[in-house]
């Protein structure tokens, strides 16, 4: 169990989302940079879809009653044990009595606190993600508060290895941290230099010509009205040859959706089902975590790359997730 | 079958049956929901079905051989679909469910009912009249969990949409907006002109189908009074 002294900008409970329902309008939630969810989750030997804390700009602080596993994934934060700092993408051992501060992002947005054994709040409909729009799911459907107590999970076979295995470590060290760390190939997909890699929307051919090479020529920016639901970006108006009504139709994390204005609007993890407004693009999966670590005011420009170098992107990524989970079991075999 | 498969990103893949609202468009993505759910597709994540699209989210991992080859998940799941939709039953042997809705017309449920019959040139009852007795349809639900997008509202009492949208709409409240009618899930700001509203939740988080309706239900109104609402509420909240 862990008490809430601060809570930080925007702290929720967050899974990999809630799926099954999104055919009767209910909204997937789910953490916004999954990639670095699953990893936070894996460091710690959860399942990749045990809840985390999803930390947005300003961390929470909090106290530990438990002596238990910890990583923060994501953006780069500041983030302190008793005042000693830790890294992030690491295993890290926390004690009973512990006071972890997150501060403020250095760079990115979000960040991912997984606790070995999970977030224990109860599923709705199958998941612990918070809904915040509908007050569903995570802690009691809303974001942390200073003073709420929340419980972690059993811990499971893997996560009581690794506390075993990283609580032999020196005890006179003042932060006791894992040895190993993730591959830095497995990181370069945070890279802001680049561009985000999209394929061709459904209504990629409905744009004018000049509309189409404005959106991979220019630089758009984040604006203030961006959120979870999803980020209103701000640029030259894009439009389309000839004005259509569409019918609505499902959408999807990632979607960028050109409404009547001409300013673009990517879906991300609070986004509604359907939308009826002409798909220009949609991102690569890999490219998610891009756009979850960018924040208003952030720039971002588009690339377009072939679907089927989207399918590789995928694959070679869901790989190195596997590698590592198999990396971090051989840990507990010696 | 009519129909044209796209990609959707790198792990969806969206069918389209055709152009335009028509209850046959409905009757064949009624069919293929009714499929894929009686199929163990340890790869499918979900569909969603939408007026003359259906979109199936997969998993693109579960699909290739784990050894790294570079199958195309999305030629996979096309491949599968296209068998899938070959083999499809050409009707369906199960008739639409009928759901009714009770619903109290007017007074301070349906605040907007005297306006709509004023520009319709009707009298309240022949509004209620018309509109309680027609047999409608769910397309698609979306926009917000358990909305229902219905089709089959009669014309005579089409009327747009308020100049200044409401902020808040009660949970429940039964509307038309231009050509269709609709019924409000939860609170939400909205411009519909609301006739009335019915006790009955559409979305409840806590049931095993938190929607009360899907893709595909017939919709009947039933008028009831404001004793009867209070009724309904009341036990519904037990």
């Amino acid at each position: 169990m862990f008490k809430i002294n601060k809570p930080g900008l925007l702290t929720t409970v967050q899974d990999l989302g809630r799926y099954g329902y999104q055919k009767v309008g209910i909204v997937a939630c789910g953490a916004m940079d999954q990639f670095a969810h699953r990893v936070a989750n894996l460091l710690v030997g959860n399942e990749e879809n045990d809840a985390t804390l999803e930390i947005t700009m300003m961390g929470p602080s909090l106290t530990f009653d438990i002596n238990t596993l910890l990583s923060i994934c994501g953006g780069e934060f500041d983030a302190t044990i008793n005042g000693e700092r830790i890294r992030p993408w690491r295993t890290v051992l926390v004690k009973k009595g512990d006071e972890l501060k997150v501060g403020s992002c250095r760079s990115g947005f979000r960040a991912y606190l997984a606790i070995a054994g999970g977030i224990d709040v109860p599923a709705v409909m199958g998941s612990k993600s918070t809904y915040l729009r509908a007050g569903i799911g995570g802690y009691n459907g809303r974001a942390l508060k200073a003073g709420d107590t929340v419980k972690s999970g059993k811990l499971s076979d893997l996560s009581q290895k690794l506390l075993q295995y990283v609580t032999k470590e020196n005890p006179q060290k003042p932060i006791i941290e894992a040895e190993w760390s993730i591959a830095s190939d497995l990181l370069t997909d945070y890279d802001t230099a680049r561009p985000v890699r999209v394929v061709k929307g459904r209504q990629f051919n409905l744009f004018t010509e000049q509309s189409l090479q404005q959106f991979y020529r220019e630089e758009f920016d984040i604006t203030p009205q961006s959120d979870r639901m999803g980020y209103r970006l701000k640029g030259a108006p894009l439009s389309l040859e000839t004005k259509t009504d569409m019918l609505s139709e499902a959408v999807s994390f990632g979607t960028i959706q050109v409404p009547s204005d001409g300013q673009p609007i990517i879906l991300t993890a609070d986004r509604q089902t359907t939308g009826g407004y002409p798909k220009i693009a949609q991102i690569a999966s890999v490219d998610f975590s891009r756009i979850a670590q960018l924040k208003p005011g952030d720039k971002v420009r588009f690339t377009e790359i072939a679907h089927s170098v989207a399918e590789k992107l995928y694959l070679k990524r869901e790989h190195s997730l596997l590698q590592l989970k198999q990396g971090l079991l051989l840990k507990t075999l010696f | 079958m009519d129909y044209r498969i796209h990609h959707f990103g790198d792990n969806a893949i969206m069918i389209e049956l055709g152009n335009e609202i028509n209850p046959k468009i409905l009757d064949k993505i009624t069919l293929i929901s009714n499929f894929l759910d009686s199929q163990q597709l340890d790869w499918l994540i979900e569909y969603i079905p939408a007026y003359t699209t259906i979109t199936i989210f997969y998993d693109p991992f579960k699909l290739v051989a784990t050894d790294g080859t570079c199958i195309s998940p999305f030629q996979l799941v096309a491949d599968v679909i296209t068998q899938l939709l070959g083999r499809l039953p050409k009707k369906k042997n199960t008739e639409n469910r009928l759901v009714e809705i009770p619903v109290c017309y007017g007074g301070e449920y349906g605040p907007d009912l005297t306006e709509v019959a004023a520009v319709n040139g009707l009298s309240i009852e022949e509004v209620i009249r018309i509109h309680s007795s027609a047999e409608y349809l769910v397309y698609m639900i979306g926009f917000a969990p358990g909305f229902p997008y219905i089709g089959g509202m009669s014309e005579k009492i089409a009327t747009p949409r308020k100049a200044t949208p409401r902020l808040k709409i009660p949970a429940g409240s039964v509307g038309i907006a231009g050509k269709q009618t609709g019924v409000y899930p939860l609170e939400t700001p909205g411009g519909w002109q609301l006739i009335g509203r019915t006790p009955v939740r559409l979305f409840d988080p806590d049931k095993e189908s938190p929607s009360l309706l899907k893709t595909g239900d017939k919709i009947r109104f039933k008028p009831i009074t404001p004793e009867a609402f209070f009724a309904i509420e009341e036990g519904s909240n037990v």
